[in-house]
C-alpha cells in the first residue's frame, strides 16, 4: 500500500520502499486498483463516503498475505478504523485487511528481522516519531534502531519529540491557526538540533512540518524514513 | 455549561493564539504539571492495572446506574440527608436557591465543584439575591477577576502571579499596594479574605468527587483545606452531584484515590480528602441535601461509544498533555469543560447538530492520542472524537449539502476507482508546472492558493505535484 498521498505527491518514497524491500529479498507487488485507506473520510466524520473507499481498498488487497506501507497513520487507519467502517457498511469483509497491515519499520524489524538494511546517508539527521506510529501502532524505537544502523549518519535527538506536529489531516485546514502554532514549535525544535534533514515515517506530517520549514527559509530538508533507508553507498 | 455567545472553536482559537501572555502562562503551567505527573506515575509499577481497574469499576457501575443510584438515595436518606433529583441545570439551580431562600440566606460559601460550574449555579443564585463565594483559590481568582474558568483543576491557569496581584488589589477588601506578587503573600491575602466568609456563612454548596452507594458517603478531594472549611463550619450543606459520580462500595475508592491525585496535581496523595456520611448530631452541618444531577448524562449514556466519557474523574491530565489546549487555552472551548475531555463531553451532554459551537469541538484535535495515554480511566478520547465527528456529519446530512461534504463526496468518488485517481493525478501534474520557488532538496513549491487552499498556503509551502505519480512509474517500470 503506497498510500494516496505518496502516490500523488511523493512517488519517490514509494519507489524507495520497492527498492529497499527488493534489496532485502522481498517479492513486491503493487495492486494497481488500490487508492486510499479512507482515513481522511473517517477522521472528518464521513463514514458513508469511507465505506465506498474502503470497499475498493479491501478488494485491492484481498489476495495478499502482508501489506506494507510507508505510513504509520495509514497503517493505523487500516488496523483500527476499518472495523468502524465495516460496521457502518454492514459488511465485515471491509475489515479483512486489519490484521495483515504493517508499517514499514514494523515489517523490517519484526517480520524480516533486520535493523541494518545496508543504507548509507552521510548527513546530520533528526527523527520525528509521528503520533500514530508512536501511540496508535506503538512502533517504539524501531525506526530509530533502523536509523542508528545507517552508515555515515549523524543522528541528533529531537527535543519534545513525542509532541504532535499539528498536521492532523483535515485539522490542518479546519483549525489552520492552531495547526500552524503547533507546527511552529515543532519546526523550532528541529532547528535547535542543527540537523540538515528531518526524517519521519509519514509524508503527510512532513508535508506540514516541511512546509513550515521551507516557508521560514530554514534550509532544513524533510525526508521519509524509506528514502533514507533505500540509499546505498553506490548511488550517492 | 457553555459560555454564552462563544464562536466556534477555530475562531475562538485564533483569538487566543494571538495572546502572548496567555501562550506563555499556559506553556509554563502545563509543562510544570506534565513533568510532575510523569514523575509520580512512573513510581507506580502497577499503574496500567490501576487504570484498567478504574475503567472497569466505572463501566460496571454505569451498566447498572439506576440500581446504584437508588441504593445511594436510600443510604443517604437513612443517614438524614434530603435527596433531590434534577433533570437539568434549571431544576438543580432551583433546588439550591429554594433551600437558601427557605432559610433566609443571602450568602453561601462554595467548595470547588465542576457540577455547579456546569449548571451556572453562581449566576442563578445571584438572580435570586443569593451571593455565592468561591473558596478555592483559583476559582476565587476567576470570580474576583469577573473571568471565566479555563481549566478543570486550575481554573485560573491562564493567569500569572502578576495578574493575580492586580485582581486582588482591585477587588479584595483590606488589600493595599504593599501586596507583592509572591505566591505566599497572595495566598495569605486570600486566606484573610476567605476566613471572614467561612465564619459568617450559614450555608455551603459543594460537589463531590465520588458518592459511595453502600454507605451514603460523599467524598471531596482537594489541596487547600478551604473545601473542608465549607464542609464543616456552616449549618447547612448542599451537594450537587452528577449521577455518574456514584461508586458501589467504599473499597472502590482505593483505586480512584490512587489514580486521581497523581493524574491531576501530580501528587502522590492530595493534602485533604474529606468524606462525610450524612448528618452527625452536634458535629458539622446539621442539615444536608444532595442534588443528583442528570443534565445530559443519560443522553451521553445512551451513546454506545461515547458513554466511556462518563468514566471521567475530572483530573485534567488530558488537558495538561494536549498540544491544542496548551496553545489555545481553555476559553476557546467555550465551556467549563475544556480540552480533550471537553471536546467530547460537551457534545455528548448537549447533543450534536444543535449549535455550531458544540459541533466544532470534536474537530478541535489533531487526534495525536496523548490524552488517551494520560487518562487514568482509559477514556479513548480519539476514538470518541472520531465517532462524534461522524455524528456531527450525519446530523447535518440533508438536501442542501455544504462545501465540505461536496468536497468529501468528490474525493470519495475519485478514490472509489483507481482509474479516476489516475486521471486526477494527471491533472495535478499539469498544475505542478506552475511552481516557481525551490524547496530545500530541489522540488518546486506552489504559490499561495485561493480559498480553501489558502488555509494551507497562508503559513506553509506546498510542494508541486510531481510530473509522474507512483502508479504511472510502476506501470512504466513493470513494462520495461
Amino acid at each position: 500500500m503506497v498510500t494516496c498521498v505518496n502516490d500523488a505527491l511523493f512517488p519517490e518514497t514509494g519507489k524507495s520502499v520497492v527498492r529497499l524491500l527488493r534489496r532485502l529479498g522481498v517479492e513486491v507487488g503493487f495492486p494497481e486498483t488500490q487508492t486510499c485507506c479512507g482515513q481522511p473520510m473517517v477522521n472528518t466524520g464521513y463514514l458513508d463516503e469511507a465505506v465506498t473507499v474502503v470497499r475498493t481498498f479491501a478488494k485491492a488487497f484481498d489476495r495478499y498475505d502482508a501489506i506494507v506501507t510507508p505510513s504509520g497513520s495509514c497503517a493505523g487507519s487500516v488496523r483500527h478504523q476499518h472495523g468502524i467502517v465495516a460496521r457502518r457498511g454492514g459488511d465485515e469483509r471491509l475489515a479483512a485487511s486489519s490484521g495483515k497491515v504493517f508499517e514499514l519499520s514494523e515489517f523490517l524489524v519484526d517480520v524480516l528481522g533486520v535493523e541494518d538494511v545496508g543504507a548509507y546517508f552521510p548527513h546530520r539527521v533528526t527523527y520525528h516519531p509521528t503520533c500514530h506510529s508512536l501511540r496508535m501502532l506503538r512502533v517504539g524505537d524501531r525506526p530509530l534502531r533502523l536509523l542508528r544502523a545507517v552508515r555515515g549518519i549523524d543522528l541528533a535527538e529531537l527535543p519534545a519529540a513525542d509532541e504532535c506536529c499539528g498536521f492532523g489531516g483535515t485539522f490542518a485546514l479546519k483549525n489552520a491557526d492552531t495547526s500552524v502554532a503547533m507546527g511552529a514549535d515543532k519546526a523550532r525544535h528541529v532547528r535547535e538540533t542543527g540537523a540538515e534533514v528531518l526524517v519521519a515515517g509519514d509524508n503527510s506530517c512532513l508535508l506540514h512540518i516541511g512546509g513550515l520549514l521551507s516557508r521560514q527559509r530554514s534550509g532544513v530538508k524533510v525526508m521519509h524514513l524509506a528514502d533514507v533507508l533505500a540509499g546505498t553507498e553506490g548511488d550517492r | 455549561m457553555t459560555f454564552l455567545g462563544m464562536p466556534p472553536f477555530p475562531q475562538a482559537a485564533r483569538e487566543a493564539l494571538g495572546d502572548t501572555q496567555l501562550r506563555r502562562n499556559l506553556a509554563h503551567a502545563t509543562a510544570t504539571i506534565r513533568a510532575k505527573r510523569a514523575a509520580v506515575v512512573a513510581e507506580v509499577p502497577e499503574w496500567e492495572d490501576l487504570r484498567r481497574a478504574g475503567a472497569a469499576i466505572k463501566d460496571n457501575t454505569l451498566r447498572r446506574l439506576d440500581e446504584h443510584l437508588l441504593r445511594l438515595e436510600r443510604s443517604l436518606t437513612d443517614r438524614g440527608v434530603r435527596v433531590h433529583w434534577a433533570r437539568d441545570a434549571a431544576e438543580a439551580c432551583e433546588v439550591v436557591g429554594r433551600i437558601a431562600r427557605g432559610h433566609g440566606i443571602d450568602e453561601v460559601v462554595k467548595v470547588k465543584s465542576m457540577a455547579t460550574q456546569e449548571i451556572g449555579l453562581n449566576e442563578a443564585l445571584a438572580a435570586q439575591g443569593v451571593t455565592a463565594w468561591e473558596t478555592d483559590l483559583a476559582e476565587l481568582v476567576v470570580q474576583l477577576g469577573d473571568d471565566l474558568p479555563s481549566h478543570i483543576l486550575v481554573p485560573a491557569i491562564h493567569r500569572n502571579r502578576a495578574e493575580i496581584r492586580e485582581i486582588f488589589l482591585s477587588t479584595m477588601e483590606g488589600v493595599g499596594p504593599g501586596l507583592s506578587d509572591e505566591p505566599a503573600e497572595l495566598a495569605a491575602a486570600a486566606r484573610r479574605h476567605l476566613r471572614r466568609k467561612f465564619l459568617s456563612a450559614r450555608m455551603a454548596v459543594s460537589g463531590a468527587n465520588f458518592a459511595v452507594a453502600d454507605t451514603g458517603t460523599l467524598v471531596v478531594v482537594e489541596s487547600e483545606g478551604n473545601g473542608r472549611m465549607c464542609l464543616t463550619l456552616p449549618e447547612i450543606l448542599v451537594s450537587v452531584v452528577g449521577i455518574e459520580k456514584v461508586v458501589p462500595t467504599w473499597a472502590d475508592l482505593d483505586v480512584f484515590l490512587q489514580l486521581l491525585p497523581r493524574s491531576s496535581t501530580g501528587e502522590r496523595m492530595n493534602p485533604y480528602t474529606s468524606t462525610w456520611s450524612g448528618v452527625t448530631p452536634g458535629d458539622g452541618p446539621q442539615e444536608m441535601h444532595v442534588v443528583l444531577l442528570d443534565n445530559g448524562r443519560t443522553r451521553a449514556l445512551a451513546d454506545e461509544i461515547g458513554r466511556q466519557a462518563l468514566r471521567c474523574i475530572r483530573c485534567s491530565a488530558c488537558l495538561n498533555v494536549c498540544p491544542v489546549y496548551e496553545r489555545t487555552g481553555g476559553h476557546a472551548y467555550g465551556s467549563v469543560y475544556p480540552g480533550p475531555i471537553g471536546a467530547i463531553l460537551n457534545p455528548l451532554l448537549k447533543g450534536v447538530g444543535v449549535d455550531a459551537q458544540t459541533d466544532s469541538l470534536p474537530y478541535a484535535s489533531s487526534l495525536c492520542g496523548a490524552c488517551f495515554d494520560a487518562c487514568p480511566v482509559r477514556i479513548d478520547i480519539p476514538e470518541v472524537l472520531v465517532h462524534l465527528r461522524s455524528r456531527v456529519v450525519d446530523a447535518r446530512r440533508g438536501p442542501r449539502p455544504r462545501a465540505e461534504s461536496v468536497a468529501m463526496k468528490a474525493a470519495a468518488w475519485t478514490l472509489a476507482k483507481s482509474s479516476r485517481l489516475r486521471w486526477a493525478e494527471r491533472v495535478s501534474a499539469l498544475v505542478g508546472r506552475l511552481g516557481r520557488r525551490r524547496l530545500p532538496g530541489g522540488r518546486r513549491a506552489l504559490a499561495r492558493l485561493p480559498w480553501p487552499g489558502s488555509a494551507w498556503t497562508d503559513a506553509r509551502d506546498l510542494p508541486t505535484p510531481p510530473a509522474e505519480s507512483f502508479r504511472r512509474w510502476w506501470r512504466r517500470d513493470e513494462r520495461s
